[in-house]
């Protein structure tokens, strides 16, 4: 039986989300707050703070480089000229899109794989407490080690290429798909867990129909957590690993290498733009899936 | 209630259990649960009035004695209402009947007469989260009551509701008693509860558990909810609540 105390420790790294701290802040989560109110506050905010924000580059790009640091002014490239530059000029555009679809590509493939790995390693661990200590510290320690350290040997074995890129991405976002999945698993009531014995389930049963379903929520915030890391995989292993095809990391480290500022600022944005739409992709996936029943505050037992 | 000569649903003898970590819970306890019967343990906190039932239902094997269950089929319902948040009322009050293997149709049909009795209809594709204290208990009770069991554990059931919800079930889970004729051990921390359920009142000293009190509830059923006005309920209660008091010391 696997009714082991909760030992992921740090296993809810970031599991508090947007929408729940909202909830949080709400104060009440009562059954009929369910319905969502939108003032006119919840969109002007950030429109307004869009606006700041374009406002600070541009005083950062013509004013506060060259006043306050005394540095050229092109090393901030100012948000037109970005623009313009970068996705309004068809040649930087086609190479840039081009880059967005194969890190795009890279890190969702990643993703797959650390989901199939990592759910499966998490079940494992699940199930008895000496498999959860014995695989846990290396889980640990592959947090720990530099990827830069281990880029001769993965282009060793896997080639400088894409392979070696997915594998970056499998390593990195691994570990929150691990930790989410087996604190979810193991986080089911005591109750719930006596009824089940109580009815002489098997193993099997208890997982799929205890365990998985009531780790869905953590299991979806280990999701999220592990797209935006495989999104910098990607960018991070095409740094490393450049032959083949032209990522959006790869643009980005030959736009800096030719002083191409305005460019090298519009592959920033499109990876900073890619790592925005798969948060928001699952959160999207999550609330399909578990925003019918899930209950963010609940209380612990 | 329950003609003397009816066989136990539950008997314990000489049942004793003390933790690995020395934790002594309970003293050689010895009493029958007979059929028809409503017996009903108070003791303060920490006495092993929870141990007892997760005993009686094998959850947790005692250290001594023996506990003789007449009928496998046991209904345990513990103090959270303990629902699969991510299932519907209606899917909730299934799981037990699933997960013995019965079928979807004859599953559904027992599910949808429970619910009603528990009167939760119009309610079967809410999720938990929907409802309150009070009707998460009643999904509770349903989910139970969907496999018959002829003997019913209840571990503090309706300790978490407000006083009015409580009263409530108290009289409703009386009238659910008396048309499915199920043997019930309950476990409370109010002695009100007790009286107005019970056939029996137990009372257990503080750890290690033992009896010390045991109570014969006279009132014929069904018990109508003025009951708990009346001078000889009253009287009643000041026995067990005196007995009480003496167990804590």
């Amino acid at each position: 039986m696997s009714n082991a105390p909760v030992t992921a420790a740090g296993g809810m790294q970031g599991a508090i989300q947007h929408d729940q701290l909202n909830k949080l802040r709400a104060g009440d989560d009562a059954p009929r707050a369910a319905k969502k109110q939108h003032n006119i506050s919840d969109y002007a905010a950030p429109v307004i703070g869009f606006g700041g924000f374009i406002g600070f580059w541009y005083f950062m790009s013509y004013w506060g480089l060259t006043h306050i640091w005394g540095k050229p002014k092109f090393l901030i490239t100012a948000p037109h000229r970005v623009v313009k530059d970068s996705f309004i000029d068809d040649r930087s555009r086609t190479a840039l899109l081009h880059g967005l679809y194969w890190t795009a590509r890279v890190s969702l493939i990643g993703l797959v794989i650390a989901i199939i790995i990592g759910m499966a390693l998490a079940i494992v661990m699940s199930q008895a407490r000496w498999l959860e200590r014995s695989i846990w510290p290396y889980l640990v320690a592959m947090q720990a080690i530099p990827i830069l350290a281990l880029v001769p040997i993965i282009g060793s074995i896997f080639g400088f290429e894409i392979p070696s890129r997915i594998f970056v991405c499998v390593l990195i976002s691994l570990f929150p798909i691990v930790s989410n999945t087996l604190f979810g698993l193991l986080s089911a009531e005591r109750g719930q867990h006596d009824l089940f014995t109580l009815h002489h389930v098997s193993r099997w049963t208890r997982l799929t129909k205890l365990q998985l379903p009531n780790a869905m929520p953590t299991i979806f915030t280990g999701f999220r957590i592990a797209a935006g890391l495989s999104v910098i995989g990607a960018i991070v292993g095409e740094i490393f690993f450049k032959r083949g095809d032209k990522g959006v990391g790869i643009l980005l480290d030959s736009y800096r290498s030719r002083a191409q500022f305005p460019q090298m600022y519009g592959a920033l944005i499109l990876a900073a733009a890619l790592g925005i739409a798969v948060f928001i992709i699952f959160g999207w996936f999550n609330n399909l899936v578990v925003g019918r029943w899930y209950e963010s505050t609940r209380k612990s037992g | 209630m329950g003609d003397v000569g009816a066989a136990p649903a539950l008997s314990f003898d000489g049942v004793s259990m003390v933790f690995p970590d020395g934790t002594h819970a309970l003293r050689e306890t010895t009493f029958d649960v007979r059929a028809g019967e409503f017996v009903t343990v108070v003791g303060p906190s920490g006495c092993g009035k929870s141990t007892l039932l997760r005993i009686a239902s094998g959850l947790t094997k005692s250290t001594g004695g023996s506990v003789d269950i007449a009928d496998g089929n046991v209904g345990y319902v513990f103090q959270d209402a303990t629902l699969l948040q991510w299932r519907t009322v209606q899917k909730n009050v299934e799981l037990l009947a699933e997960l013995e293997g019965i079928d979807k149709v004859e599953r559904s049909r027992r599910a949808a007469e429970n619910i009603a009795l528990v009167g939760l209809d119009g309610f079967e594709k809410k999720y938990p989260k929907q409802l309150s204290g009070g009707m998460k208990m009643r999904c509770s009770l349903a989910r139970s009551l969907v496999m018959d069991p002829k003997i019913f554990l209840f571990d503090e059931p309706f300790g978490a509701l407000d006083e009015i919800t409580r009263e409530k079930l108290n009289d409703e889970l009386l009238s659910l008693f008396q048309r499915k004729g199920f043997a019930a051990l309950f476990i409370t921390h109010s002695i009100y509860e007790a009286v107005f359920l019970s056939t029996r009142v137990l009372v257990m000293s503080a750890r290690p558990g033992q009896i010390v009190g045991d109570f014969k509830i006279p009132f014929a059923y069904p018990r109508s909810p003025e009951l708990r006005f009346g001078a000889e309920f009253a009287e009643l209660a000041g026995q067990v609540s005196h007995a009480l008091r003496g167990a804590h010391v």
